[in-house]
């Protein structure tokens, strides 16, 4: 790099931000003419500048400050760097400590007001102008930082590390914190010190009173007995169905496809609901049972089984989609190689198969652990007695206790276990490659299974299969008959009750029905949310592979940490910590955006990452070598190449944000109603009908728009002989 | 379409919106079923243009929601839930006392809970727990209609009785809270130890036994009334009877949030609830909460309070955040921990 460009555009933004936008978040909108608040008679419609001057709120000086420190060090030139650096860090810090000591009851911290007496004044949460300003005076930090020769001296990386850093800062960080921190509240008549030691070595985490009499243990035993049953069920049930995929001439193979997509496409409770109405005391097993034999079976759904039942169910395919790329991966010249020194098709199996599925095994054991232990619908409608952290956390806010701190404590319970099988992943899938797929033809046919363990795959495989499909068909009927599990005589009534259509009088078309609201809120919210979570995750994945700097590791982990954080626990967070300025966003549709984007935000990175490892760093560097800059490489040569990266993570984005339930329904409004929120409400209301026929139109939906947006980004045109395109491995996780 | 046509229906548009807004908004937090609180919403609208923003949300999240917002409240109105929520919040100083001139043609039990809490919230409705049981699976199995608590003791319901717990459920407290006032704690702790031989669960949520009970998961549960008959009216076989001891019940309130942004409309909202036509509404969307005012239209699936033998609910004593630790603490001790 010959010369140090200008940072005119990062000054500019924070100068904008500062001067001329209004600095705090308008109540009713912005509009044409308030952009304009240099001069605005109220001080809150004003920007930061003029808040400064006419209105006497000197805490904006510093930032003010800061614009001015900077522009000299907009124009060229090597020296300047410092400067820039100056200002950024200094805009950054000002805007940072005035948004957290002044809030909208004056000083916002007792001891504040102690030193400096009463403030006289207040201010609301930043707007437009505070989060343009924010963005300039971090990209004048980076940009200097870059200067100074980090990042190898590369602006748009450094911009890039800047935002994302930024970003994990203010929506995760953050959040989790002020949420963690309520540990350590004192409760009535007890110092912090043992109110936190009351809260975390409760005998309702860490009882182990189920070991010698029949009683339930504590939640933390019951979250790791569930999880790891499920997932050890699940990775089984998936590598099943992965061994038929790959190695056997199953016709089905499409319909198995299928099977992957469909847990993510599925709202909470319909899978608790369809196995009540088969395996409940009133389903049609009991009641065939009772028929056949008199036998009794019980209501042992309710608790352990029941849960742990559904969360197979839920989450094989998850195994399964891991497994597949795993299986597919195995060179077959290594098998090949086993044969041809006359070991039989069993020995090669167990001896060069299995073990070079292992990792793959063990990274989809603890994808699927990890689901478990964040999961929330299923405990929450078959559960019964039976407790789990996730479903303890929620009763704990929400429940008769009202106990924010009994909530953090079992969230941080959480989240140390969540981090500890995440590490434990790490651990595995990151040891050495056992994958042998290479930029190389592999040639040779995958070997067929031994006969054991192909009939052992379908015996497993298809019973599953089939009661999948019974289950889903159970849950869905609801949509279609009166009352659900009694009254079977057909009807659309649900339907016409949620989506009814009518034409009013003056010939508009009117939509009468109760869920249209949600559901249009929900689509456009959803749809908002996923290009910001592939943009976002790409651009971190890209970061990721293909740049080297100090703490990289770190942001790495600090990316994936939003994927261990339980939904209930981000839902509190959020509304805890954004609910007072400097940022206030609740009841906004911003909180929900920033929930799903951040929410999902693993999915693009991991999509993003095995993309990128596919592609040889030789192309980006042919295209810097003829002098593009690194964000052209990546514009016009890494970013078409990731066409199948950016429709998983688009998909995915999109998807998850319709069918999450645990988060959002702390954040919702009455403005923003969410679709599964609804849907829960009128579960709860014991309204079954209306919540089920609500969700098959979202499945139904859901199937169009990942039909859609395959269909708008296209595939990617390689000009090289086709092969089957590879599936990113743990794009779920 | 010329520019200037534009602007004109531009400034149309706006002057319309601004007569929609004339009579200002409310933002609303309700507790009960989702129905009804938009059915009490857009009839407020109707009836006063102004614009209401609903959300449903159980009593808990609304507690939680507004003790997040207590710097800054988002939230003008809060609809529904029982006392005790609405004591903890006054309690918490979340709420802002008013006296409504509508409350004389209230039921005492309605004018109780605002007395206790110096005005700062008002019954509007109330239920009684009572024992639910489902026809079809009761005369299958030949057991005996239960008619009092004690009855539920008897073995022949061992594994048929559903309670919610009282650590997620303000039912279950209200239900244990009752059984407290009926005799002594000591003796209704005694009854629930004994009781639990025959229960095969306690649900997170408080009306999650008796929807057990609708769909035949379960013979029998204890509840609150209005529930059991709304699922009645959808079809389930279904019944309630009172415990002839004495039984608990609860009132439900309306509160405005301190520091609300739309005063004047809460307090519109407020005075309009109080009256029998606003009470009306609930029957016409299924649900058979009793209503607080005196002329509100009576209903045969509607229980008169005055025929059921209530405990004298001390909605003070049992609403504070200390007894409530207290029997929580001795529940999970004594009953919570018993093996299964």
């Amino acid at each position: 790099m010959g010369r140090a460009p200008s940072s005119l555009v990062p000054w500019l933004l924070a100068a904008a931000g500062t001067l001329l936008l209004p600095w705090h978040m308008q109540q009713d909108g912005i509009t044409l003419r308030g952009v304009l608040a240099l001069g605005q008679e109220d001080p809150e419609a004003a920007s930061a500048a003029w808040q400064a001057l006419a209105h006497g709120r000197f805490w904006f000086w510093p930032v003010v400050a800061a614009v001015a420190i900077g522009l000299p060090a907009v124009q060229p030139g090597r020296g300047r760097a410092v400067l820039r650096m100056a200002a950024g860090a200094l805009g950054l810090a000002a805007i940072v400590a005035q948004g957290l000591a002044i809030g909208v009851q004056g000083w916002s911290f007792p001891w504040l007001e102690a030193t400096f007496g009463d403030l006289g004044d207040r201010q609301f949460g930043i707007g437009l102008g505070g989060a343009v300003a924010t963005a300039g005076f971090l990209f004048l930090l980076t940009d200097g930082l870059a200067l100074r020769g980090l990042f190898k001296g590369d602006r748009f990386v450094a911009g890039a590390v800047g935002l994302l850093v930024g970003s994990i800062v203010i929506f995760t960080a953050w959040p989790v914190l002020t949420m963690l921190s309520q540990m350590f509240t004192p409760r009535e008549g007890l110092p912090w010190t043992e109110a936190l030691g009351v809260r975390v070595l409760d005998r309702k985490i860490w009882g182990l009173a189920c070991v010698t009499a029949n009683v339930n243990c504590g939640v933390f035993w019951n979250t790791l007995m569930l999880a790891s049953a499920s997932a050890t069920a699940a990775t089984a049930l998936g590598l099943a169905f992965a061994l038929i995929a790959t190695r056997t001439g199953f016709r089905a193979k499409k319909a198995l496809r299928l099977l992957t997509v469909l847990p993510i496409i599925t709202p909470p409770f319909v899978i608790g609901l369809g196995l009540i109405l088969i395996f409940g005391r009133s389903g049609v097993v009991n009641q065939a049972a009772d028929a056949m034999f008199g036998v009794e079976l019980g209501r042992w759904i309710y608790g352990f089984g029941g849960v742990w039942l559904a969360q197979v169910f839920s989450f094989t395919p998850t195994a399964f989609l891991v497994l597949i790329g795993v299986v597919e991966g195995i060179s077959p010249s290594m098998e090949e190689a086993s044969q041809t020194l006359r070991a039989s098709r069993m020995r090669t199996f167990r001896s060069v198969t299995l073990p070079l599925m292992l990792p793959g095994l063990a990274n989809a054991w603890l994808v699927v652990f990890v689901e478990s232990l964040a999961d929330f619908g299923n405990p929450i409608v078959l559960g019964g007695s039976f407790g789990v952290l996730s479903t303890e956390i929620f009763f704990a806010v929400v429940g008769a206790q009202q106990d924010f701190g009994r909530a953090a404590a079992l969230a941080g319970v959480m989240l140390v276990v969540a981090l500890a099988a995440f590490v434990a992943q790490r651990r595995v899938v990151g040891r050495r490659s056992y994958v042998s797929m290479t930029g190389k033809g592999d040639v040779g046919l995958p070997v067929p299974l031994p006969d054991g363990v192909r009939r052992a795959a379908f015996a497993i495989a298809l019973p599953w299969a089939l009661l999948t499909a019974v289950v889903y068909v159970m849950a869905l009927a609801g949509a279609f008959v009166k009352v659900w599990g009694r009254d079977w005589t057909p009807t659309l009534e649900h339907f016409r009750r949620a989506f009814a259509v009518d034409w009013a009088p003056d010939g508009t078309l009117l939509f009468a029905g109760g869920a249209w609201h949600s559901l249009w809120t929900t689509i456009s919210l959803a749809a908002i949310a996923a290009p910001i979570t592939a943009g976002l995750g790409l651009l971190a994945a890209w970061v990721l592979s293909r740049q080297v700097f100090r703490g990289r590791t770190a942001l790495e982990f600090a990316l994936m940490l939003t994927f261990a954080v339980p939904g209930t626990v981000i839902g509190v967070a959020y509304i805890l910590t954004f609910n007072i300025p400097p940022l206030e966003i609740t009841g906004t549709a911003v909180i929900l955006v920033a929930c799903f984007v951040f929410r999902n935000l693993p999915v693009g990175v991991r999509s993003g990452v095995a993309a990128m490892s596919q592609l040889d760093k030789s192309l980006d560097e042919a295209a810097v070598t003829l002098r593009a800059s690194t964000f052209r490489a990546l514009r016009t040569v890494v970013l078409p190449l990731l066409k199948p990266a950016i429709v998983t993570a688009l998909v995915y984005s999109f998807v998850r944000a319709m069918t999450t339930v645990s988060a959002v329904i702390f954040l919702v409004s009455a403005e923003y109603e969410m679709a599964t929120v609804f849907i829960i409400n009128r579960v709860i209301n014991g309204d079954y009908g209306l919540a089920i026929a609500y969700c098959a139109v979202l499945i139904v939906l859901m199937m169009a728009a990942i039909g859609l947006i395959q269909l708008l980004v296209g595939r990617r045109r390689l000009g090289r002989r086709s092969a089957p395109a590879a599936i990113p491995v743990g794009g779920r996780a | 379409m010329s520019l200037r046509s534009l602007a004109a229906a531009a400034a149309l548009s706006l002057a319309f919106a601004g007569g929609a807004q004339a009579q200002g908004s409310l933002n609303m937090l309700c507790a009960p079923a989702a129905d009804w609180c938009e059915a009490i919403a857009a009839a407020f609208q109707r009836d006063t243009g102004v614009r209401v923003s609903m959300s449903r949300k159980s009593a808990g999240e609304i507690l939680a929601q507004i003790r997040a917002e207590a710097q800054n409240p988002r939230t003008d109105i809060w609809f529904g839930a029982s006392a005790e929520t609405h004591i903890s919040a006054a309690e918490q100083n979340l709420l802002q006392a008013y006296t409504s001139p509508n409350m004389t043609g209230l039921h005492d039990w309605a004018q109780n809970v605002h007395r206790i809490t110096e005005g700062r919230c008002v019954g509007v409705s109330s239920g009684a727990i009572g024992i639910a049981w489902n026809r079809e699976l009761m005369a299958r199995k030949n057991l005996p209609v239960p008619r009092s608590w004690e009855d539920l003791l008897n073995p022949a319901y061992r594994g048929e009785i559903q309670l919610p717990n009282p650590n997620s459920s303000g039912t279950a407290y209200t239900i244990i809270a009752g059984l407290v006032q009926l005799w002594d704690e000591d003796r209704a702790f005694a009854y629930l130890r004994r009781l639990h031989a025959n229960v095969n669960a306690y649900t997170r949520s408080g009306a999650a036994p008796m929807q057990a009970v609708s769909r035949g998961e379960t013979a029998l549960a204890v509840s609150f009334n209005m529930e059991v008959t709304s699922m009645a009216q959808a079809g389930f076989p279904i019944e309630i009877g009172y415990p002839t001891e004495g039984t608990s019940y609860e009132v439900a309130c309306m509160s405005i949030i301190r520091g609300a942004r739309n005063l004047p409309q809460a307090r519109r909202f407020y005075d309009w609830y109080l009256t029998p036509a606003a009470m009306d509404i609930g029957p016409r969307v299924n649900q058979w909460h009793v209503p607080a005012h005196r002329g509100a239209t009576p209903d045969p699936r509607i229980p008169d309070l005055a025929t059921i033998r209530l405990v004298n609910y001390d909605f003070a004593t049992f609403g504070q955040a200390a007894t409530r630790r207290r029997i929580l603490e001795r529940w999970d001790r004594e009953v919570g921990s018993l093996p299964r």
